[in-house]
């Protein structure tokens, strides 16, 4: 057991953060991870790693993986966050792409990896249901098959991004006198098809982030069936579980508590900075310690895939912890900036004007990234559901 | 980066671990814990035996090479036995202020500490004193070419047992100066120590230990008798990480018996674990030992970085062992029910310890305040 870098390792660093320095997008330094980027923002960095070879790490080799070690791909994610980088989004690298490489067909794989590794094509993911969150089994949505077409028609919703989209993944009931989980399939999806109304939902920081999706006779080629027929619940586990390794955000989190020490450091309480009062440093200690013991379950997960052993439902864990701390992060970042985290939802500032913001930059949008940040909790399988996971998987309640 | 246990470690862990379940029962512990002397001579002679004694010591100190992930290895073993034994006091805390010794005292001390003729305790609290290692009303002053000390050490574990004790005195400066103290190997029947004993609530042994005007040669002084304290605080820091060890294997079996009484346990004609509000508790019970083990690992893996980061470290563990094992202890309780509150389940020594463990060394509140002015320190350093 030790926690030291080979000399490879501190080679491997030095040449991811050197690349990194060179070529991140200028115009992209301190945008962070906002929601309402345009889209050759969000996918400018995408883009250059794809040409690199770098933009889905965690992919096998064979299909345009890095074929990093599990250390490799930490010291990658640590170097982003030092710039607080733009990654690539997860509905295609994340998400979809193992999906496809796993359960998908040659040409299937042929047809939609080299889209996803290069940025060109926008993912969206069609999971959620008005009636079918938690209990995403109870979909509704239809596919039919007419000829060599399914029929799709329902209503999908917090489809994420799906403004920008190209192609989506959706989840449809292909057998509707089956059992709640059978039946379903998974069904790839061009945007562009008649019949499909993307509609958006504006959210409580102001932001367009999330839509519905109306599907009213969207005909699909059969040969976008991904695996078999009435079998696509165990894909969409499959892709949930992939989703949850990762979505710890502890490289980002730490950047996240160094600007919130910078921030308590420049505010102040009876003229003494904010961080040097005894309640609030506390705060940020154990925000900090509660950091560090994600951060060393999530290497220890890392070390147990790279020993050969899948995300398994451990990576619940992650993704309670990893989201409490990110929704603790904005709340403390809202509490330092004091009075000043009053002014201006994202949403009033008008696009395209130069208009600056009330109060001290940092102080910026500090109430609607802690609005924002409740979501964490609930997508990707609500924490309570992965609490259900943890009992019933690991637990054997 | 590497999280895997050499095969040395894997086969004292099993040794171990078969001992206890041979050994060290539950019911076996009772009868020891309530017996006259309150633990087994003969058990230390078999840790020796099982070479648990020599693992952490290298090999010119008579060791078999390891290190603090051998210790820690052994400590979740005793904490998933509640084995009440010394391990602690004797070899990770005297064997790691002979580890600074001179090669005389390693003569004298470290080989029979290895062969488990001697046993020591660590004698450092005190009534005021409170977390604060460099708190000392206890006095160590010149006496010819030796020292003469005096005082009043508190809650001194495993005492009753041990042959020698490693005290903290103060040398010179005020009494809560961070230089000034020096530390000492005092054999317990030296002409001036006496001691009152106590059985503790968590099934040890201890005692409250006096002084007055002890007189020890100068081949008593443990490193630089007028500045210490760094000594004091690098030991502990490695007894802390132990200790987080053992907290980590009472988690694991007290998480257990409660998942598996909950199988078991009908009420409303039903098992209680299917109630989903006790599922997601336990499953919170699960997340916190994982979670204290992960910082286990963390804070053993940097006892050897520098200063700043071993104490953060060491703190940061405490702090997340003492939260995480209230929790697990008290819902461990809530969730047995009645019967958790009786004696005659192994549950209610399970939370007993984990209670204990959380004030041995300083509590949450203590390093909470320790890691926020390392903090400050650090970022202070930093901007320079």
């Amino acid at each position: 057991m030790n926690l030291e870098f080979s000399p490879e390792e501190i080679a491997f660093r030095d040449e991811v953060r050197a690349f990194i320095r060179d070529n991140y997008p200028k115009e992209l330094i301190g945008l962070g991870s906002r929601e309402d980027l345009t889209r050759e923002q969000f996918l400018a960095w995408h883009k250059i790693l794809g040409k690199k070879g770098w933009s889905a790490p965690a992919w096998p080799k064979k299909y345009g993986g890095t074929g990093w070690t599990s250390t490799q791909r930490y010291i990658w994610s640590e170097e982003n966050a030092r710039v607080d980088a733009m990654m690539p989004l997860p509905f295609g690298v994340s998400m979809v792409g193992p999906v496809i490489y796993t359960f998908g067909n040659e040409e299937q794989k042929a047809k939609h990896l080299p889209g996803i590794l290069a940025g060109d094509v926008w993912w969206a993911q069609g999971y959620s249901e008005p009636g079918a969150g938690s209990d995403l089994a109870s979909l509704k949505t239809t596919a039919v098959r007419d000829g060599d077409y399914y029929v799709l028609n329902g209503q999908k919703t917090w489809t994420t991004l799906a403004q920008h989209a190209d192609w989506g993944f959706f989840l449809c009931r292909t057998d509707p006198t089956a059992k709640a989980q059978e039946g379903i399939s998974f069904i790839l999806v061009d945007m562009k098809t008649p019949g499909i109304e993307v509609r958006p939902i504006k959210l409580i920081d102001g932001t367009h982030e999330v839509n519905e999706t109306w599907l009213t006779d969207v005909r699909v080629p059969v040969e976008n069936l991904v695996g078999k027929e009435n079998e696509g619940w165990t894909y969409a586990k499959f892709l949930l579980a992939h989703e949850r390794s990762g979505i710890a955000g502890v490289a980002r989190s730490k950047r996240g508590v160094e600007r919130l020490r910078s921030i308590a450091s420049q505010e102040t309480l009876d003229g003494t900075p904010l961080i040097k009062t005894d309640e609030f440093a506390r705060k940020i200690s154990q925000l900090e310690i509660d950091l560090t013991a994600l951060e060393f379950t999530e290497l220890r997960t890392l070390a147990s895939e790279a020993a050969g052993k899948g995300p398994g439902p451990e990576s619940s864990i992650l993704k309670i912890k990893g989201t409490e701390i990110q929704q603790r992060l904005t709340e403390l970042t809202l509490e330092a900036v004091g009075n000043y985290g009053a002014p201006y939802a994202r949403g009033m500032m008008k696009d395209g004007t130069n208009e600056i913001g009330v109060g001290p930059d940092y102080s910026n949008f500090s109430a609607d990234n802690y609005f924002n940040m409740r979501k964490t909790s609930i997508y990707g399988g609500s924490n309570e559901i992965q609490r259900n996971i943890i009992s019933k998987m690991i637990l054997g309640l | 980066m590497d999280f895997n246990f050499t095969e040395e470690q894997t086969m004292i862990r099993d040794s171990l671990a078969r001992l206890i379940k041979d050994q060290y029962d539950f019911d076996t512990r009772r009868k020891v814990v309530a017996s006259k002397d309150g633990w087994r001579p003969e058990m230390w002679a078999q840790f020796a035996e099982l070479g648990l004694l020599a693992a952490p010591f290298s090999e010119e100190d008579g060791g078999l090479g390891g290190g603090p992930i051998d210790a820690m290895v052994v400590m979740e073993e005793f904490g998933k036995g509640l084995v009440v034994e010394p391990f602690l006091q004797t070899v990770v805390l005297a064997g790691g202020f002979l580890r600074a010794g001179t090669s005389a005292q390693k003569e004298d001390h470290l080989a029979a500490l290895i062969s488990g003729e001697r046993v020591f305790a660590f004698a450092y609290a005190e009534p005021k004193g409170r977390y604060n290692l460099a708190d000392l009303e206890t006095t160590a002053t010149k006496d010819g070419s030796g020292w003469k000390i005096s005082g009043h050490k508190a809650v001194v574990i495993g005492a009753p047992w041990a042959s020698h004790l490693i005290v903290t005195a103060r040398t010179s400066g005020g009494r809560r100066d961070a230089k000034g103290v020096g530390v000492f190997i005092v054999p317990k029947d030296a002409k001036g120590v006496t001691t009152r004993d106590y059985p503790t609530v968590d099934g040890r042994r201890a005692s409250e230990v006096y002084f007055e005007n002890v007189t020890v040669g100068a081949d008593a002084v443990i490193g630089d008798p007028s500045d210490s304290l760094g000594l004091v605080e690098k030991v502990t820091d490695h007894a802390i990480a132990a200790l987080c060890a053992e907290a980590c294997g009472a988690m694991k079996v007290a998480n257990a018996q409660t998942v598996e009484y909950s199988k078991t346990r009908k009420q409303f004609g039903t098992p209680i674990g299917k109630f989903q509000v006790l599922q997601h508790r336990m499953a919170d019970m699960f997340i916190e030992h994982e979670q204290s083990i992960s910082m286990t690992y963390m804070a053993t893996l940097k006892l050897d970085e520098d200063e700043v980061a071993r104490k953060k470290a060491a703190s940061a563990a405490k702090v997340r062992i003492g939260q995480g094992g209230r929790f697990i202890g008290q819902q461990s309780i809530q969730i047995h029910g009645g019967m958790g509150m009786t004696d005659e389940l192994a549950i209610g020594h399970y939370f007993k310890r984990l209670t204990m463990i959380d004030s041995e060394f300083g509590n949450v509140d203590h390093h909470l305040k320790r890691y926020t002015e390392l903090s400050a320190a650090d970022v202070a350093v930093a901007a320079e």
